[in-house]
């Protein structure tokens, strides 16, 4: 149980980064601090103990497997991940490319 | 795990701060083998190190004003709001979810038993993948060509002729 | 080199020339051999990305424009979507959307697992290739400012 504790703390730091700083990169940090998070809790929730990976061996029989349902999801939603991460990388390159700064209360002053 | 995450939040420098994402992403790594998931241990550790090459050309070379952390006392009011209602709804999950090391199995008892036999596939986390949900899969390669796109379209230099792509 | 102006010293181009070869063999191996070992379609995909991203990095961008260029990157992608589409229509010929239609054959030999195999090829080319793309776009962007 106190694992599960753990990562919800993990998630409560991604989400404090995401709300509270001024920096685009450090809010982009924390977006995947909460996707890990996020990963973290699937595959924790899957997991037996004294599990084996899934995966067959070839001479016997193996019993008391992990879940591989959560890892199934978990394996796509990493790699969505970068390819998110990636968007807004660009995204904020274009920002600073326009404004000069990572600041988002100076581009709010800017615009308005 | 933990203390890296709250160093790469806290600090001030932001190279620093992306090397102490790296840190959290091959603890996590870690983590997936203790876990027994060995796959997703190995995508995890190569998606890292292609995210923090990204991470590190996006932010070397920015010369970053040191942020000025002026008072911003209503934000951060409305931050601790939102972390304590977090916390205060997760307290009701808690008494729902199954305990640590017995989780509910009754889909995958299914996969786990007739896996091999139905799809030949001895890695039974590719035959979930690949076969009993490919549908999630399919959907998966969608968004990653949106995702794509969306970038080039958003890095594309406008206004130049002539010279074809970027 | 060809260019030896570009990229970093000649230690490091020489073990990349020497390692370059082999991270791109690990990573089709992966691919694979994706239903036989942990790895499949995603992490080989990875692999493979980056040993361009690598060969990118140390002999600078026009060697590996000259390798794999960035319209070809964005065709190969669509390749890749589509033959993973083409692996799901396929399955309509065994009464189903994603039907495994090819013969199962023996567990733990390479060529076993009916569709999974295609599929892995597939969604391998599709995410190697889209995240090269991904960082060449990065880098082009870089190149432009510059001039």
């Amino acid at each position: 149980m106190s694992l599960y504790l753990l990562c919800f703390l993990l998630f409560c730091i991604g989400l404090y980064g995401v709300l509270r700083k001024r920096n685009i990169v450090k809010i982009i940090v924390g977006l995947g601090i909460m996707e890990y998070a996020m990963n973290l809790f699937f595959v924790l929730l899957g997991y037996r103990t004294h599990g084996r990976s899934p995966i067959e061996a070839s001479n016997q029989q193996i019993l008391n497997m992990v879940d591989p349902v959560p890892q199934a999801l978990v394996l796509t939603s990493i790699v969505i991940g970068l390819a998110v991460t990636a968007l807004f990388i660009s995204i904020a390159i274009r920002i600073y490319e326009k404004y000069g700064t990572f600041d988002i209360t100076k581009i709010k002053k800017l615009k308005g | 795990m933990i203390f890296a995450a709250i160093v790469a939040i806290e600090v001030n420098d932001l190279l620093s701060s992306v090397v102490a994402v790296g840190a959290v992403g091959f603890a996590l790594c870690v983590a997936f083998l203790i876990l027994k998931a060995p796959d997703l241990a190995i995508t995890q550790l190569v998606v890292e190190i292609l995210c923090l090459i990204i991470l590190i050309r996006a932010t070397i070379k920015r010369d970053l004003p040191l942020v000025i952390e002026g008072r911003w006392v209503f934000n951060t009011f409305v931050t601790i709001i939102f972390i304590v209602v977090f916390l205060f709804l997760s307290y009701f999950v808690f008494k729902e979810l199954p305990a640590f090391g017995q989780p509910i199995m009754r889909v995958a008892n299914l996969y786990l038993n007739e896996g091999v036999l139905k799809t030949g596939s001895v890695n039974l986390v590719t035959s979930v993948i690949l076969d009993f949900r490919a549908y999630d899969t399919l959907g998966e390669a969608t968004v990653l060509f949106a995702s794509i796109i969306g970038l080039m379209a958003v890095l594309r230099s406008p206004g130049r002729k002539g010279k074809g792509k970027v | 080199m060809v260019n030896n102006k570009a990229g970093m010293t000649l230690i490091v181009k020489t073990i990349t020339r020497l390692t370059v070869g082999l991270i791109m063999l690990f990573g089709i191996y992966i691919v694979f051999h994706g239903h036989l070992s942990p790895g499949g379609g995603f992490a080989g995909g990875v692999i493979v990305a980056l040993s361009f991203v690598h060969l990118m990095l140390v002999f600078g961008k026009d060697f590996a424009m000259a390798k794999i260029s960035r319209n070809l990157a964005s065709n190969l992608e669509s390749v890749g979507a589509l033959m993973f589409l083409f692996v799901a229509l396929l399955g309509f010929l065994g009464g189903s959307f994603f039907h495994n239609v090819i013969a199962k054959g023996k567990p733990f030999d390479l060529f076993s697992s009916g569709t999974i195999i295609l599929s892995n090829i597939s969604i391998g080319l599709k995410v190697g290739v889209g995240l090269f793309a991904i960082f060449l776009a990065l880098v082009v962007l870089e190149m432009a400012k510059k001039e």
